[in-house]
Formats: structure tokens, C-alpha cells, sequence
């Protein structure tokens, strides 16, 4: 008599499995061996990731391209100082608020862009961004146009004591990476991770056989913009200080991120890995040339899309079948 | 003489084969039906041979020249036109934008606006409305009128009679000897069998993209035609 | 009298947002292409037109002559080289690659150069201004650049409605499949089509440039007002999208009489409404 069992896990995935342990340790040692320059480094790297994660997540599998996702590290960034500088709320509890508060923003939010399709639904997050960055500067106790900074009295709630500020900063930051990371992962391999591939094949199809894909769109939506958001308050409460300009740049936090899943690989976990390298590498190799590692990123992108459309990484699984955070199910007959 | 031939013609659309090595001849000003039901790969025969669908370079020969895999507007450059399933007029031209359209190519040759409207004298009262307020069988005129103004010397036309009253098929099957006197080999794919039959001097029949019978029309025999087309 | 006075200033501002969005609503009409790189293509022209200026002496509307071909030449260029191959991927290698152009264009300037502010200067009738009766005041050159869109737009129309190329056009953008049977090679067509698209995107940017202070950053607030002025008036209608323009402009009109600041800020909540509202836009024509 056969049996039957459902798999997930590949040989190569369980390698990596083992091998993130030391690696994540070795990350997590840093504040002991490295300097602050490098914890801002790995910082910066660390939220770089998430924020892919994220719109790998949205525009990949939930099928939304956005351009506006800025909009939502902007409303955290400026919801944690407002919570923090104005409303006296303790440090701690405000990333989480503020992630709640960019969550929040994203309902009605989408009430007007999902009526947008395909490039004009992009388009509109980037208008809806724009005039949040607008709002912000008409904001006159947060600066207006010129910004805000945190004040010493916020920073000293996470520590007096500067190198320690910075390794608890830096220990947020990695943690918040791992658990977006972890979220999304798990989220995919979850019955609507299913769900979200079904619609971004064919949403007729799906919604055909039962999938609400505009619930199931709404809740990425906005669990994105939450995540976002919360992301956005520790990216500001490194800068120090925030300005609408910073805050809702779509170069830093939408061009930067969109280049990353693309060359990586939009569509599969590994690809924002990937990219994370390759912008990275890029930038520090090119970083005496001004913004050519910019150019250099556009080419690149274009050159991805249009001769290898699932980028770096998803080359290596068209070639290899190699999958390091493996989603899909396989039929295993175990007789 | 030998104006169109497939040579083991196979076609796909992304992993899917529709036409499985099919080997078809139309001589010039010939009349040709090819029946089956649906999905036998009768539009994809067509398809193929207009230029919408890639397939082999050698698989597809006009004029002893192979074809195969060369571009539609390729295509009726050299004397191929169809007129596609459900019609397609633009919606957004007029009649007479339309049949002008027709003639992008500026093929040279017997038809012109004038004779489309003395083939089709309705099409003249209707020709400053929007093609999509016309009725199905004005359509199909209008559509066939539209291939005519390339001149072509293969008409490829696919399911003329789809959803037309048989009053309205027959008015445009009366059409078909004035475009044979121009020495336009044409191409009928019918579901209907009884006209495409009456119309033309032989046929092809296929199933699940193959060929399964070729005769000429007038040796029609119903046993031998049923099983070939639902593959009894 | 205030009133009439915000709706003819707005009226005017909406010339040139006009001229920002042909080029758009050209390529998204034929092509179903929302080229992201539109706002950098502007501002390229008026680059092109600051180069030829100081090498020829020419002033920049003369130096028009010399614009608008090369622009035209590189929209035939880049559409028949690049954008055509991503018409058949689905809806993200259109939006990454003109994405992609955006950015490289952007940079490009700015390595070239710099980020220092620019001004083409045309000379005293920037500043000339009619006086109408009610004490209103009208400048010539706003007044030029709205009928200049005006001009456009009709010329367009005739293109459409008028020509064999037209004919084509609008034959293409209702099913392009069905044209390439009937004779049309759709690959020439998209890349005359941008070619035409630039046209008018070379003639916006060099009009823009002479009144408004511009840098290498300033493409993509100009793609986001072309894009609420297609959106606006409604996809696939020239006219539609004049209209657009204009009622985008009289909202910033409006927004601009009740404080200055609020001046895009009010475009952008107009566009929010309508788009809530009516998604379509005021004057659709197009099918999707």
C-alpha cells in the first residue's frame, strides 16, 4: 500500500537551514568586534532587506507594483517622532504605534489606488506619497518643510550611554529584518502564500475558485504598509532626524528597493537576497563616481527584465531548481 | 499550379501542440474547405499560414518560397489575407475606415473601394457608420471586403458563418464566385459543412490537429466525413 | 472679478500641463504603454534645448528646430530598440524598464550637468502681460503656450481622424493583432508613434524650461501632473485630455489663491477625487 506525504523542504534548503545559524551569529557578535560604522553597515543592510521583502512580497506575489511604498517609511519615520517628541509616548511602544499608524494610513489609501491597474495603479501610490510628503512639510510642529530632529531626552530612553544606544539600535534593526524575513517566509508557505500565487498567475482563475482576492490584496496591502512603517521609524531613528524630503524619498526607499528585487529576482525569497549583494557591492566599488552606480543599476535593470525577466536568482531555479527557502509543496509517495 | 504548401506543418501555442505535422496543398484560384469540430486546429492551420503563429521556416511554402515563421504584415505584402474569426473590425473606424485599412499594404490588383461596394452594395450606405453598429452578416461583408482591398491571391476566411442567419450566409456565400474570378485561391474553414462543401472543389478534415481525410467535395460521402470529424 | 481671474490663470496653467501629458496619453492610447520616464524626457529636452542655446545663440523656441528631430528621432529609436520587446511580458518589464530609463536619465544629467538650477531665457515676452477689461491681467506667454496646446491637440485630432498613419494608429490601438493581418508592421508604428509622442514632449519641456526654474530632479513631479491630466480628462481622448490639463491647472489655481504652498498639494487631492469618483476620467474613450 502507498503512502503519501507532502514535502517541502530540498536538500539545498536544508544546508542553508543549518548554515544561517553561525552566519546569524556571527551578525549578531558584531558589536564586539566591529565599529559603529560597520553596525550602521549591516543596519542599513538589514532594513535594505526587509523593505525588499516586503515589496517583493506585494508587488511579486500580491501582483501590486507599487512606487509609493516611500509613503509608508515617511508615516512611520514621522509618526515615531511625533509619538516620541510630541505625544511623550516611551520609545519602545512608539515603533510599534507607528507601524500601526502607517498600517492604518494604508485603508483608506487603497480605497483610492485600487481602482488603478498595471502601471497607473503605480503611478497613484507615488501621487498618494507625494501628497503625504506635501502634507508633512505643511506640518508646522514637525517642522515643516526643513524637518525635525529627536531630541537627546528620546535617545537617552534606549540608553544613556552612546555605544550602547548604537548596539541596542543595531540589535532592533537586525531583529526586525529576521522577523520581517521570517513573516513573509512563512506567510508564503502558508495556504495563503497558495493563494497569493494563484492570483498573481491568473486572478480571474482564482477568484473563480474561491479566493478573495481583493481581501487577500487588502490584507498585503496593508500588512506591508505596517511592516513598512515600522521599518521607517528605526531607518529615522538611526538618521536622528527626519524631513519630508528624507522621509518620503523615492529614490532612497523606493528606487533603491525596486532595483534590489529585480536584479535579485522578483517573485522568490532568495532574489532580494541576491540583490541586497549586488547594490551593495555596487555601491561601494562605484561609490567614488558620484550616482554612475545609479546608472549602472538602471542598466542593469532594464538589461534583467528584458533578457532574463526572474533575475539572478531566478535563473539559478529555471537552471538549477535550486531553492534555499523553499514554498512549494511536492507530492513525496513513500510506499 | 502549386500557389500554398504546408510540409509536416506543426504548431504551439507556449507547451500546448495543436497541429501535429499537417501537409495541405492549395492550387491558385482553387477553393479549398477545411472542416472539423471544434478545436481540431482548423484556426491554427490558418493562423499559421497568415504569419500570427511561429512555426518552422520550411513548413510553409508560397509560391516554392518558405514562409514559415515571417510576420504577418510580411505576409500580406506577398498576397495573404484573412479574414479572421468573429469578424475584428476596429471598433473604432468607420466602414469605409476599415476597408481603406484593408489596403494599408497597397497591394496592386483588381480591387478597389468602388468594386467592394458594387460586391457589397449595402456596405456603401453603411460605409460613415461605426463598424460596430452594424449587424453580424454586414460584418462579415465588411470584413471580407477588407481583405479584398490587399488584393490578395490567398483569402484565408475562418468561420464566415458563425452566428449569421442562414438568409445572411447565403448572401455572402454569393460573394465567393466574384472573388474566384479573380483568380484568388480561397480557404474555407466552416463548421457548416453542407456550404463549405458546395462551395468548394475539395477538402480537408481534421482532427485533434491532424489530418484526417482529403477528397474532393463532390465525392462527399456523410459515413466517411462523420468519422473523420468526430473521430469514430 | 478674484474668480474669473484664478479660472483664466488656471485655465492657462493648464496649457501647459496639457502639453506635458500628449505625450503620455499618445503612448498609453497606441501603445498601452505608461512610459515612467515621460517627466525625465521633458526635462532631457529642455537640456537639449539649454546645450543648443549656448552653442548656436539660437533662442530656445528657434532652437525648437533643432530639438524637436533629435527628440523625435530618440523616442523612434528608443521604442524600436528597447520598449518594443516589452509589450508581450505582462505589465512589470514596460514599468521597471521605462523605470530604469527614468533613473538613468536622471543621473545622467546630473553627472553632466550638475545639480545647479537652470533657466532657458526667452527674453521680454516672459514677462508681457495683456490687459483685459475688469482690471484682469493675462500674460502673452502663458496665453502662447495654451494656444499652442490648443494647436497640438487639434493637430493631433486631424492626425488621428484625417490620415492614412492615423487611421492606423487608432486601427492598432483597438487590436493590434488584427492589424498586423491587414498589413501593418506594429513595430513601426509604436516607434513613430513615440517619435510623435516626443514631438510634443520636446515642445512641453523647452516651454516649461523658459518659465519655471528646472534641474536634473525635476522630471518626475511633471510625469506625475502629465499623469493626472490623462487621468483627469479620461484615457484615449485628446481632448479629453486638454481638458484634464485644464481642470488640473484651475485646481491649483484655486489651491494657489488660498495660500501658495497649497498650489500642488490641491492638484493632487483633485486628482484623488475624481479618481475615487470617477475612475474612468470626465471623457473616456479608450477600452482596455
Amino acid at each position: 500500500m502507498q503512502t503519501e506525504r507532502v514535502e517541502r523542504a530540498t536538500k539545498a534548503s536544508r544546508i542553508a537551514a543549518v548554515a544561517i545559524v553561525p552566519f546569524l551569529a556571527v551578525l549578531a557578535s558584531l558589536p564586539w568586534w566591529g565599529d559603529s560604522g560597520d553596525m550602521r553597515l549591516v543596519g542599513e543592510m538589514a532594513y535594505y532587506l526587509a523593505l525588499a521583502q516586503l515589496w517583493n512580497l506585494l508587488a511579486g506575489y500580491a501582483g501590486l507594483a507599487s512606487v509609493g511604498q516611500q509613503a509608508y517609511v515617511g508615516l512611520g519615520g514621522y509618526a515615531f517622532f511625533y509619538m516620541t517628541g510630541v505625544l511623550n509616548i516611551n520609545v519602545y511602544p512608539a515603533f510599534i504605534l507607528a507601524g500601526l499608524f502607517a498600517g492604518l494610513m494604508s485603508i483608506p489609501v487603497s480605497f483610492a489606488v485600487f481602482r488603478l491597474r498595471g502601471a497607473y495603479f503605480a503611478i497613484g501610490t507615488w501621487v498618494v506619497s507625494e501628497v503625504f510628503a506635501l502634507s508633512a512639510s505643511l506640518i508646522t510642529v514637525m517642522g515643516g518643510g526643513a524637518g525635525t530632529s529627536l531630541t537627546p531626552a528620546i535617545l537617552r530612553e534606549i540608553s544613556a550611554n552612546r555605544s550602547s544606544r548604537e548596539t541596542i539600535i543595531y540589535f532592533a534593526t537586525l531583529a526586525s529584518s529576521i522577523i520581517v524575513c521570517a513573516v513573509v517566509y512563512f506567510l508564503l508557505r502558508s495556504r495563503h502564500g497558495l493563494a497569493l500565487t494563484a492570483i498573481r498567475d491568473s486572478e480571474p482563475a482564482s477568484a473563480s475558485l474561491g479566493v478573495n482576492t481583493f481581501r487577500t490584496k487588502l490584507l498585503i496591502y496593508v500588512a506591508t504598509a505596517a511592516c513598512t512603517g515600522l521599518i521607517g521609524g528605526l531607518i529615522f531613528l538611526q538618521k536622528l532626524r527626519i524631513s519630508p524630503e528624507a522621509g518620503f524619498s523615492l529614490n532612497d526607499w523606493t528606487v533603491v528597493v525596486i532595483f534590489m528585487v529585480v536584479i535579485g529576482g522578483i517573485g522568490t525569497i532568495e532574489g532580494p537576497f541576491v540583490g541586497l549583494i549586488v547594490y551593495f557591492v555596487l555601491r561601494e566599488f562605484l561609490a567614488d563616481y558620484g550616482s554612475i552606480y545609479l546608472i549602472f543599476m538602471g542598466a542593469l535593470a532594464i538589461g534583467v527584465m528584458l533578457l532574463a525577466p526572474a533575475g539572478i536568482w531566478g535563473f539559478v531555479l529555471q537552471r538549477y531548481g535550486l531553492q534555499l527557502f523553499p514554498i512549494q509543496r511536492r507530492l513525496v509517495v513513500v510506499s | 499550379m502549386t500557389l500554398l504548401q504546408t510540409n509536416n506543418l506543426s504548431a504551439f501555442y507556449g507547451d500546448f501542440q495543436a497541429l501535429f505535422g499537417v501537409d495541405v496543398t492549395i492550387d491558385e484560384g482553387e477553393a479549398v474547405a477545411i472542416i472539423g469540430a471544434n478545436g481540431a486546429g482548423k484556426t491554427t492551420l490558418l493562423r499559421s499560414v497568415a504569419g500570427a503563429l511561429p512555426v518552422t521556416r520550411d513548413s510553409v511554402q508560397f509560391d516554392g518560397v518558405p514562409i514559415g515563421g515571417r510576420s504577418a504584415h510580411d505576409l500580406v505584402l506577398l498576397g495573404i489575407a484573412m479574414v479572421p474569426e468573429g469578424r475584428r473590425l476596429f471598433p473604432s473606424l468607420t466602414v469605409e475606415e476599415n476597408l481603406l485599412l484593408g489596403g494599408h499594404s497597397k497591394r496592386a490588383g483588381a480591387w478597389n473601394l468602388k468594386r467592394i461596394y458594387d460586391l457589397f452594395p449595402r456596405l456603401y450606405d453603411l460605409r460613415r457608420m461605426p463598424a460596430p453598429t452594424l449587424s453580424g452578416g454586414q460584418q462579415q461583408m465588411a470584413a471580407i471586403g477588407r481583405a479584398l482591398m490587399s488584393n490578395p491571391r490567398l483569402l484565408l476566411c475562418d468561420e464566415l458563418s458563425l452566428g449569421l442567419a442562414p438568409v445572411v450566409i447565403r448572401d455572402i456565400y454569393a460573394s465567393l464566385p466574384v472573388i474566384a474570378a479573380e483568380r484568388t485561391a480561397v480557404v474555407l474553414v466552416e463548421q457548416d459543412i453542407n456550404r463549405a462543401l458546395d462551395a468548394t472543389s475539395r477538402f480537408y478534415c481534421l482532427l485533434e490537429g491532424r489530418l484526417k481525410l482529403t477528397e474532393l467535395s463532390k465525392h462527399f460521402d456523410r459515413a466517411a466525413i462523420t468519422a473523420a470529424y468526430f473521430g469514430l | 472679478m478674484e474668480w474669473l481671474n484664478i479660472l483664466i490663470q488656471g485655465c492657462l496653467l493648464g496649457g501647459i500641463y496639457a502639453l506635458f501629458a500628449i505625450g503620455l496619453s499618445l503612448s498609453f492610447g497606441i501603445m498601452r504603454l505608461v512610459n515612467i520616464a515621460h517627466g525625465d524626457l521633458i526635462i532631457l529636452s529642455a537640456y537639449a534645448a539649454l546645450v543648443v542655446t549656448q552653442q548656436t545663440g539660437l533662442d530656445p523656441i528657434s532652437s525648437l528646430v533643432i530639438v524637436v528631430p533629435v527628440m523625435f528621432g530618440l523616442g523612434y529609436a528608443v521604442q524600436r530598440g528597447l520598449l518594443n520587446f516589452t509589450l508581450t511580458g505582462g505589465l512589470l518589464p514596460p514599468l521597471l524598464v521605462t523605470f530604469g530609463i527614468s533613473i538613468i536619465i536622471q543621473n545622467g544629467l546630473l553627472q553632466v550637468f550638475g545639480a545647479y538650477t537652470r533657466r532657458l531665457q526667452e527674453g521680454a515676452i516672459e514677462t508681457a502681460s495683456l490687459q483685459l477689461p475688469g482690471g484682469i491681467s493675462v500674460g502673452v506667454y502663458p496665453l502662447i503656450v495654451f494656444v499652442v496646446a490648443l494647436v497640438s491637440v487639434g493637430s493631433l485630432q486631424l492626425l488621428f481622424y484625417r490620415t492614412g498613419i492615423g487611421r492606423a494608429f487608432r486601427a492598432v490601438s483597438d487590436d493590434a493583432d488584427t492589424a498586423e493581418l491587414m498589413g501593418i508592421d506594429n513595430r513601426k508604428l509604436y516607434a513613430l508613434a513615440l517619435g510623435i509622442a516626443m514631438i510634443f514632449t520636446a515642445i512641453a519641456g523647452v516651454l516649461f524650461a523658459i518659465r519655471t526654474i528646472f534641474d536634473p530632479s525635476s522630471g518626475p513631479i511633471r510625469l506625475i501632473l502629465a499623469f493626472e491630466a490623462v487621468i483627469i480628462g479620461g484615457l484615449g481622448n485628446i481632448w479629453g485630455t486638454l481638458a484634464g490639463g485644464v481642470l488640473l491647472g484651475v485646481s491649483q489655481a484655486i489651491g494657489a489663491a488660498l495660500s501658495p504652498t497649497w498650489q500642488i498639494l490641491a492638484g493632487h487631492i483633485a486628482f484623488l477625487i475624481v479618481l475615487i469618483v470617477r475612475p474612468s476620467g470626465l471623457f473616456p474613450r479608450t477600452r482596455d
